[in-house]
């Protein structure tokens, strides 16, 4: 009984652990500039205040950067979790040569330098004039979300009964109908799964949106807070700077809150057998 | 799938001359259409890595600056030795060890520290995993505003909170690397704690059970059995985290700006191509970089025997 105590105490140092920094920029993000100019420097704000948010959805760099960062990073998902869903089913199913080629360079691109690319394809970018447009970045996401892709999916395919689809077939089903019957309920999970965590690693990027945007034509989220400068110059931009950030971290909490489950698997079934 | 149909080949006695051409007929089959299912993975991956890092190479035999197109010169290899000389690189070079080295090992010892209460804990284990993937999935760029708020001189509470006055964390070299690797290690050891997590669960209980009945002590079952018992789990998290904070770029940037010398390798490589749009020198940084990442996956790979097939594959 003790124990089972400790161990519910340990739970909440971690759910404080996750939530302060959340709570902190939750606060910041109600409180106003001038309280940061007063230098009040507390926990929480002393009055709280709307105006960031209205701030942010009125700076059109902001919002042309939301639009940015949810076009690229839905589009980015998409084609990834499709290109790695072919290549998934033939890991997990088919005999064929390069396969291990193909899973250790899934690995390599994985571990690969993002940074020591932003040099040849900034110049690349510019000479064919994908310089500070939406597939400038989609391409590099896609490079990099692939290897997370394929792992992901290919671990849960194959965990799949593929005899069922052969079981229904004997039954009298068709092949389409054994296919949409029996293995589309089956891999969707994983395909699901899959989608989720590529979606968070094309929201997360940082490094390509600097280096291959220069306009809100294409700048996404992260890119834009690190040029924001606030309602005015004469203002802190603290507070509106975590305003979007509250605003960025909703879909990600949103997503958690849903299928966390789902994550967990996910996360672990890519990485380690089990 | 193969195991069905030579099961039935052995089942028809005079099958095999006959079956034989078949089966590799449709070996062959098997194998065009795995080769076109994994082909647009294979191109997307090698279009968009390996020609530029041959361009890379390229371009880093050159003195080459977009200010000056005009004057590209051929210079061998002395991009490399200007780097190489040069204390900048060594500092930087430091920065990132120092982050990588504290982040990795703080992240193993609380990630496996998480792992165990969620592995332990009875009431509310589905609401600790939810919170703790919310570091994991947060922006790392809005981790590192919230970070540098929460520590800086005009905004911040931890001054406050510890009694240290008005202490600039930014004003100094060490103690702005500390502020980076806070925001580094939040948002990652949940992700590390889950990979122990599933390693975790895999230790058999009643070897537990076993050492409990013989009467070891709880430190010696988690050093004799636990651990040992996750070695693979371990070194996959320990690598997967070693080789991505070795790249670390959005925190300093975020956060320092590298300001008082805490720029990393991956900021080096970023400020001199992008900003100071030197790509003979950038181009040279960037091959350099990418050698490193080349001679730590290998460490790890063949020095410390990592089995890389636990981390997916040949299984």
């Amino acid at each position: 009984m003790k124990t089972h105590r400790g161990w519910t105490i340990a739970g909440v140092v971690i759910l404080l652990y996750s939530a302060i920094p959340l709570l902190w920029m939750l606060s910041l993000s109600f409180k106003s500039p001038s309280e940061i100019a007063a230098g009040k420097k507390g926990f929480l704000p002393t009055s709280a205040t709307f105006d960031n948010y209205r701030t942010v959805f009125d700076n059109s760099l902001f919002t042309r950067a939301l639009v940015n960062s949810i076009g690229v990073a839905v589009i980015a998902t998409l084609v990834s979790v499709v290109i790695a869903m072919f290549a998934s089913y033939a890991i997990a199913r088919l005999e064929f040569p390069y396969k291990k080629l193909l899973l250790s360079m899934a690995l390599a691109i994985a571990m690969f330098p993002q940074a020591a690319l932003i040099g040849p394809l900034f110049n690349m970018w510019r000479s064919i004039g994908l310089y500070d447009t939406w597939p400038g970045l989609i391409i590099p996401y896609l490079t990099f979300a692939l290897p997370l892709s394929i792992w992901t999916m290919s671990a849960f395919f194959r965990q799949i009964p593929w005899e069922m689809e052969q079981a229904a077939q004997i039954d009298g089903a068709t092949p389409w109908q054994a296919f949409r019957k029996v293995i589309v309920p089956l891999a969707a999970p994983g395909v699901f799964t899959t989608a989720i965590l590529t979606f968070f690693f094309c929201w997360n990027d940082f490094l390509f949106s600097i280096s291959l945007t220069s306009t809100d034509r294409a700048r996404t989220v992260p890119a834009a807070l690190a040029f924001f400068q606030g309602a005015s110059n004469f203002e802190s931009p603290i507070t509106a700077i975590m305003a979007a950030a509250v605003v960025v971290t909703i879909p990600v909490v949103i997503m958690v809150l849903l299928f966390q489950r789902r994550i967990v698997a996910g996360l672990t079934s890519g990485a380690v057998k089990g | 799938m193969t195991t069905v149909t030579t099961d039935t080949i052995t089942v028809i006695p005079d099958a095999p001359p006959a079956s034989r051409p078949a089966v590799s007929d449709r070996a062959r089959r098997e194998r065009r259409l795995g080769l076109w299912l994994s082909s647009p993975s294979f191109v997307v991956m090698v279009l968009v890595t390996a020609y530029p890092l041959g361009y890379a190479l390229f371009l880093s035999l050159f003195s080459y600056n977009l200010t000056d197109p005009s004057a590209r010169e051929f210079v061998g290899l002395s991009n490399y030795s200007t780097i190489l000389t040069d204390s900048v690189w060594w500092k930087d070079f430091t920065t990132t060890l120092a982050i990588t080295a504290v982040s990795v090992a703080v992240e193993l010892v609380l990630g496996f520290g998480m792992a165990f209460v969620m592995y332990r804990i009875l009431r509310g284990r589905s609401l600790v995993r939810t919170a703790i993937l919310v570091p994991y999935g947060i922006v790392t760029v809005v981790s590192a505003f919230v970070w540098r708020y929460a520590f800086a001189t005009e905004s911040g509470f931890v001054n406050g909170l510890f009694g240290l006055g008005d202490y600039s964390w930014f004003g100094h070299r060490w103690s702005s690397i500390f502020v980076i690797m806070v925001s580094e290690i939040w948002k990652t050891t949940p992700f590390v704690s889950l990979l122990l997590l599933a390693g975790l669960v895999q230790v058999p209980e009643d070897l537990q059970e076993a050492a409990k009945v013989d009467g070891a002590s709880a430190w010696q079952r988690l050093w004799k059995i636990t651990l040992p018992n996750m070695k693979a789990a371990i070194m996959v998290a320990l690598l997967f985290r070693t080789l991505d904070a070795w790249r670390i770029f959005d925190n300093p940037f975020v956060m320092t700006g590298g300001a008082n010398d805490t720029e990393t390798l991956s900021f080096l490589a970023y400020r001199q191509n992008v900003s100071l749009v030197n790509l003979g020198m950038g181009s040279a940084v960037s091959v350099l970089l990418f050698l490193s990442i080349v001679v730590i996956a290998f460490v790890f790979v063949k020095g410390f025997k990592t089995d890389l097939s636990q981390v997916r594959g040949d299984n």
